[in-house]
């Protein structure tokens, strides 16, 4: 097998090995070492996710001498390599936007621990994409989850240690769950490796024995991992979390761990339980409601808000509402439009908490609104990033946002039983999200007599880099997205 | 009689105060003076009313919401526990033998272990080799979680102390020199390290490994820390040694299995010999591996005690 | 309700404590009180966990004199993921403790909803 077959095993063990040595480096010495790691993982995704659109088939990497199901084993198709790529680029943007943020923010000699955190953290995001292995999957998922938490409260005041304790309540709940659905799942098949669980998952669902711990199975595991996602009845911490930390954690958490356990629930929807199955227990009927609850109940809040950060982090809750309501539409197409969904809120969710900061900076600190009048002519490149970025999350053409509603939209149409109440939600969530989002637009751009300090491009040049590239991001999704449903598309049958 | 109606109407016009001079006793009023502690408690009263009045805890509607939370509290958790039973009650027998759970992995696992592995003791065998990604993971959720207690609790070193600090920081206050617990210990603590040491050791050829291992070692510092103080554990004991050892210990885990996961996936001739089975020094990795596992879990639960007793080594 | 809820006492007596874990994190405002119930949580999964490689008859998975058969030892894989699964419990307790100590340094209070109150009076 080629050389290159290696790299999704190099991946992850770049991130960990980074992770292990900077608890003795200084701060510069992590910091180079982590942009280093980011930058060398996304070549190798990038080389992988070439290579395998060249072969068209899947790597299969054994992690030891044992062939799975006796040992690990990880499994890298097109979707798997390309999700990779994505996360690498958005974590890398965000890093650099917040870097400025961080040295205020952040105690000296804690700076090394925090570039430990997102080391492991891109490592348990690429070993959640990549893995085979259920129990392998759970273990990351508790990695992931304790980097959250140090990512959110890294910035130590009592706002933030306050968000990282209701996290951590809600999210050992989800774990709790998705632990007892492991588990009774491995008691009714046997196998802990994704692909024989769904062998033997569907000759138990055609045979007909275990009914009932198969819908119990079904609905822990999508239970545990709804509430790690920030799922509408789950989402009282994401205000708190995402509006008061450091802003390159809350650019990380708002676009990447959310969606790290939206693709392990994907994975599991078609690598362990079946397709099939998923949809003819009710389950997805359910998620779906609880999809549109979330779209709406995410804008009414936001609109409520006064304060900007707390804003955005709503609209995120409305957002992962979309993403629920793709997977509970139940068919191929609202799966594509529910990965795209992902990529496009990632890229342009970072791009409004990196705006924002901006804004803030400029108005003396604060971010009530009633100081942000008028800051998008005092800081140009952030006014400019907030308005791009609120205009892809209402949907206008030209950016992501209105591809992403697209097709969500002729998803909702090609099944008839969902489309009405699919379709209503739709427009009613693009009403209320223009709502928040163009009021704040029309009081950044609203002229003041009030004369603030003034930043230009001149004087960051390292941030007014990050959002250019942050647009170009958003602009590129927007217009090429053609061959971006093709990759997901293809990505999809490989993955099943 | 002139003079007497003069003083009468003198008197009825209240002119002439002359009157009562050396009469009666009158002493000029002072302007009044409040002393300090009277305002203070009454401001203090005013704000004890206040709550009372306002109080969250005695009004009626809020005492109406609890107990409508705390019905609907314990309902959810009766409908959950009912719904969960019914669900083990449709689970496959425990104890028997003709379950899905016995197939054929933990076929190949009994019958072919020891001669794979190297390793006595099945389950040590298992998750050192068979499935060692895994447990790779969960020394990393060590590692991570240790971080960010570090990150929480580590008092810097550089900041002075103000005066806040040094009230909260009560835990400088330690316990001296007690007699019981020092004599206890100087016995104790030899024997509990004597067998941390043999657990590590003979993870693969009995009931034990890395994880009880380095239990057993932490407690046994543990003990020694509360019986003869922070003074004597830090001459050997530094932030230093926890640094060094957790870096040396998880990187020999993470290179010598990355040498082992690159040569199994690519088919190659891994060099290292399996021994002879019985014998201490065999399987191959796993008694490295389960010394490097026992010193991160040790040092990693002293961490966690000194941490939550006094913010640093 | 099915055939095996006496032949599975354990595991039903592990889902009466999940739930008795689950009522102790909602009903108890003292944040302690909330961790003890989230650990009796993860260790009554555990006990489910580890009943599921029980064979009636067999012994501890330690080759003795040379016998190697399926018949003489219990499951190996559930014991194995139990380890794994204990250190991951230890590990966010003493995440959840140390935040509970910032916490209390602070407020000196160990309930939330207080915390929560005084944090909106403080603004931010």
């Amino acid at each position: 097998m080629d050389f290159i077959c290696n790299f999704p095993f190099f991946s992850i063990m770049i991130s960990m090995f980074s992770g292990i040595v900077s608890a003795v480096l200084s701060r510069k010495a992590a910091k180079w070492l982590n942009l280093i790691s980011i930058w060398v993982i996304w070549f190798l995704s990038a080389v992988l996710l070439y290579y395998i659109f060249g072969t068209g088939e899947i790597i299969v990497y054994k992690m030891g001498h044992f062939p799975a199901p006796w040992g690990n084993e990880i499994r890298a198709g097109l979707l798997e390599a390309g999700l990779a790529l994505f996360f690498c680029s958005i974590m890398l943007l965000s890093m650099t936007g917040g870097r400025k943020k961080l040295m205020g923010e952040v105690v000296e000699e804690k700076h090394n621990l925090y570039y430990i955190l997102v080391d492991l953290m891109l490592a348990s995001l690429l070993a959640l994409i990549y893995t085979n292995d259920l129990f392998t999957a759970y273990v990351f998922v508790e990695i992931n989850t304790i980097s959250a938490c140090g990512l959110i409260m890294i910035r130590q005041n009592g706002r933030t240690i306050e968000a990282a304790v209701r996290y951590m309540i809600m999210s050992l709940l989800g774990s709790g769950l998705l632990l007892m659905g492991i588990c009774m799942l491995y008691d009714i098949t046997g196998h802990l490796l994704m692909s024989n669980i769904r062998d033997a998952v569907s000759s138990i669902y055609s045979a007909g024995t275990y009914p009932v711990p198969l819908t119990v199975t079904i609905i822990l595991l999508t239970c545990g991992l709804a509430m790690k996602s920030a799922l509408f009845p789950f989402h009282t911490w994401v205000a708190d979390a995402y509006g008061y930390s450091t802003v390159s954690s809350a650019a990380i958490l708002s676009s990447l761990v959310s969606k790290g356990y939206i693709i392990l629930l994907i994975k599991i929807i078609y690598r362990v339980i079946g397709f099939e199955v998923y949809r003819a227990s009710h389950i997805i009927d359910v998620v779906f409601v609880f999809g549109l609850a979330g779209m709406i109940m995410g804008s009414i809040s936001a609109i409520r808000e006064n304060d900007i950060r707390r804003m955005i982090a709503y609209s995120s809750v409305a957002q992962i509402g979309y993403i629920y309501m793709g997977i509970g539409l139940g068919t191929r197409y609202a799966m594509i439009a529910s990965i795209f969904h992902i990529l496009s809120h990632a890229a342009t969710k970072s791009m409004l908490f990196i705006g924002a900061i901006g804004l803030t900076d400029v108005s003396k600190g604060s971010r009530h609104f009633e100081e942000l009048t008028g800051s998008g002519y005092r800081h140009k490149i952030a006014g400019i990033t907030f308005a791009v970025g609120s205009l892809s999350m209402v949907g206008i053409p030209l950016f992501s946002g209105f591809i992403s509603k697209l097709l969500f939209a002729q998803a909702a149409v090609l099944n008839t039983r969902k489309m009405l109440p699919a379709l209503i939600v739709l427009a009613i969530s693009t009403i209320l999200n223009a709502i928040y989002f163009m009021k704040t637009v029309i009081r950044i751009y609203t002229p003041t007599e009030e004369e603030g300090e003034r930043i230009t491009m001149k004087q960051e040049k390292v941030y007014a880099l990050t959002c250019i590239c942050f647009i170009a991001l958003n602009i590129f999704i927007g217009m090429c997205s053609q061959p971006i449903v093709d990759w997901i598309g293809a990505g999809i049958d490989m993955f099943a | 009689m002139k003079k007497l109606t003069n003083k009468l109407l003198n008197w009825l016009n209240a002119e002439d105060t002359s009157v009562f001079d050396n009469a009666m006793e009158l002493k000029m009023q002072e302007p009044k003076e409040e002393k300090e502690e009277t305002v203070e408690q009454r401001m203090r009263d005013r704000l004890h009313i206040k709550d009372e009045v306002y109080s969250e805890s005695e009004t009626k509607e809020v005492k109406v919401l609890r107990i409508i939370y705390r019905t609907l509290a314990i309902i959810l958790c009766a409908f959950i526990a009912y719904n969960l039973l019914i669900a083990v009650s449709w689970l496959p027998r425990t104890g028997e033998f003709d379950k899905p759970v016995n197939n054929e992995v933990s076929a190949r696992y009994i019958e072919k272990g020891l001669q794979e592995t190297g390793a006595v003791n099945i389950v040590t065998g298992m998750i050192l080799d068979y499935r060692a990604f895994d447990t790779f993971g969960e020394s990393n959720v060590l590692n991570i979680a240790t971080i960010t207690v570090l990150i929480l609790l580590r008092r810097n070193k550089k900041k002075l102390p103000n005066e806040i600090e040094e009230k909260e920081n009560d835990r400088l206050l330690e316990p001296k020199n007690d007699v019981i617990l020092q004599k206890a210990a100087t016995f104790l603590v030899p024997a509990i390290f004597l067998f941390g040491i043999y657990v590590i050791l003979n993870g693969h050829l009995s009931p034990g490994g890395g994880f009880s291992g380095g239990a057993i070692i932490g407690a046994g510092l543990i003990l020694y820390v509360s019986a003869f103080g922070f003074e004597k554990t830090e001459k050997f004991f530094t932030e230093k040694t926890q640094k060094v050892i957790s870096l040396s210990a998880l990187l020999f885990y993470c290179l010598a299995k990355s040498y082992s996961f690159f040569t199994g996936a690519n088919e190659l001739e891994s060099h290292i010999p399996l021994g002879k089975a019985g014998a201490i020094l065999s399987s191959g990795l796993i008694l490295p591996l389960n010394i490097c596992v026992g010193l991160v879990v040790a040092v990693t639960m002293y961490t966690f005690y000194c941490m939550f007793r006094k913010g640093e080594f | 309700m099915g055939p095996n809820l006496w032949a599975n006492f354990g595991e039903a007596v592990s889902m009466i404590l999940f739930c008795i874990g689950f009522a102790n994190l909602l009903l108890h405002k003292n944040l302690i009180k909330k961790i003890i119930g989230l650990n009796i949580m993860d260790s009554s999964i555990y006990l489910f966990l580890a009943l599921k490689g029980y064979i009636a008859g067999h012994t501890v998975p330690i080759v003795v004199d040379g016998v190697q058969s399926v018949d003489a030892y219990i499951n190996p894989i559930p014991s194995g993921l139990v380890l794994t699964g204990i250190v991951v419990s230890v590990s966010v307790t003493a995440l959840m403790l140390s935040l509970t100590i910032r916490l209390y340094r602070r407020y000196q209070t160990l309930d939330l909803d207080e915390i929560s109150k005084r944090l909106k009076k403080e603004g931010l």
